[in-house]
């Protein structure tokens, strides 16, 4: 097991449960079956009129998608608070996560899913588009890792 | 009643991924580079208490606390998932970002995760201006 959580695997498992337990209570409230990268799009239909920023169910989500997002910065914080302490600077350069997260919001809008929407929600569901995502991003973001590790360290 | 139960879910998914410590970059490139297995774990984690939920609640209720319906599962598939997958797998390679675990890692105290959400922002624009979906 130490080969393979060289940082111990409770914590791993305990949070993933707690990720469950919160996508189980927005969709038993609500029925919406919430990922997180849907928040980019329907924030940017309050700032744009262009029609393909207002497509009803971005109107229609927009608020509870913002309200989520809050609660995922404040749950973060509130764990970090008052359970475990460890505030967290990265050491990733910004220019990695900036060009990054150019490709994650343009991929996952497209694929219309994230490690949220697809990951967790579309694999509870078994949906077939979540299956062929999940193992093509899996995949992908290993090989880029690598292929980026001799020219850029981890 | 129905925001609040809204908030409520975010703040328990926020806190699960402060604590599964996916909301660290470098953990999630450390399972990228097949260091530490971690990741996995969390996500089999989520996906069994999540496929609980959306298999009983349906059952046991007929309909939501605060709405009229379940949502259906978005199963669409064609193009758009796998170029955008692959997409989101080159960007995720780079940066050991992803939105979920990138809002979680704001609240954390992750201060230059700013600029990966403001890039997923920029891309998510593109995507609405290049490619947008067609409903």
């Amino acid at each position: 097991m130490d080969g393979l959580f060289p940082t111990g695997w409770t914590h791993y498992l305990a949070g993933g449960v707690l990720i469950g337990v919160g996508v189980a209570i927005v969709f038993v409230a609500t029925g919406l079956r919430a990922g997180a990268s849907a928040f980019f799009t329907t924030t940017i239909s309050y700032i744009t009129q262009r029609p393909a920023f207002q497509r009803a169910w971005m109107l229609r989500e927009r608020t509870v998608r913002t309200v989520f997002a809050v609660g995922l910065i404040a749950g973060a914080a509130l764990f970090t608070l008052l359970v475990d302490g460890a505030w967290f600077t990265t050491e990733v350069p910004l220019w990695r996560l900036g060009l990054g997260g150019v490709f994650v919001g343009f991929g996952t809008r497209l694929s219309r899913g994230c490690t949220s929407g697809h990951g967790i929600c579309g694999m509870s569901s078994c949906t077939r588009a979540s299956l062929v995502a999940v193992p093509l991003f899996l995949g992908v973001a290993i090989a880029t890792a690598f292929l980026l590790r001799p020219v850029l360290g981890p | 009643m129905r925001l609040l139960a809204v908030l409520l879910g975010g703040l328990v998914f926020g806190a699960g991924l402060a604590w599964s410590t996916m909301a660290r970059p470098e953990v999630v490139l450390s399972f990228l580079h097949l260091a530490d297995f971690g990741l996995l774990l969390v996500m089999g984690g989520g996906i069994a208490v999540t496929a609980l939920a959306f298999a009983l609640a349906p059952r046991l209720r007929g309909r939501p606390l605060f709405t009229a319906s379940f949502d259906a599962a978005d199963a669409r598939l064609d193009r758009r998932t796998a170029i955008g997958a692959i997409v989101f797998g080159v960007g995720w390679g780079i940066s050991g970002a992803c939105p979920g675990a990138a809002l979680a890692s704001l609240g954390i105290g992750n201060a230059p995760i700013l600029v990966a959400i403001a890039g997923m922002f920029v891309g998510a624009w593109l995507q609405g201006r290049l490619l947008p979906d067609g409903d």
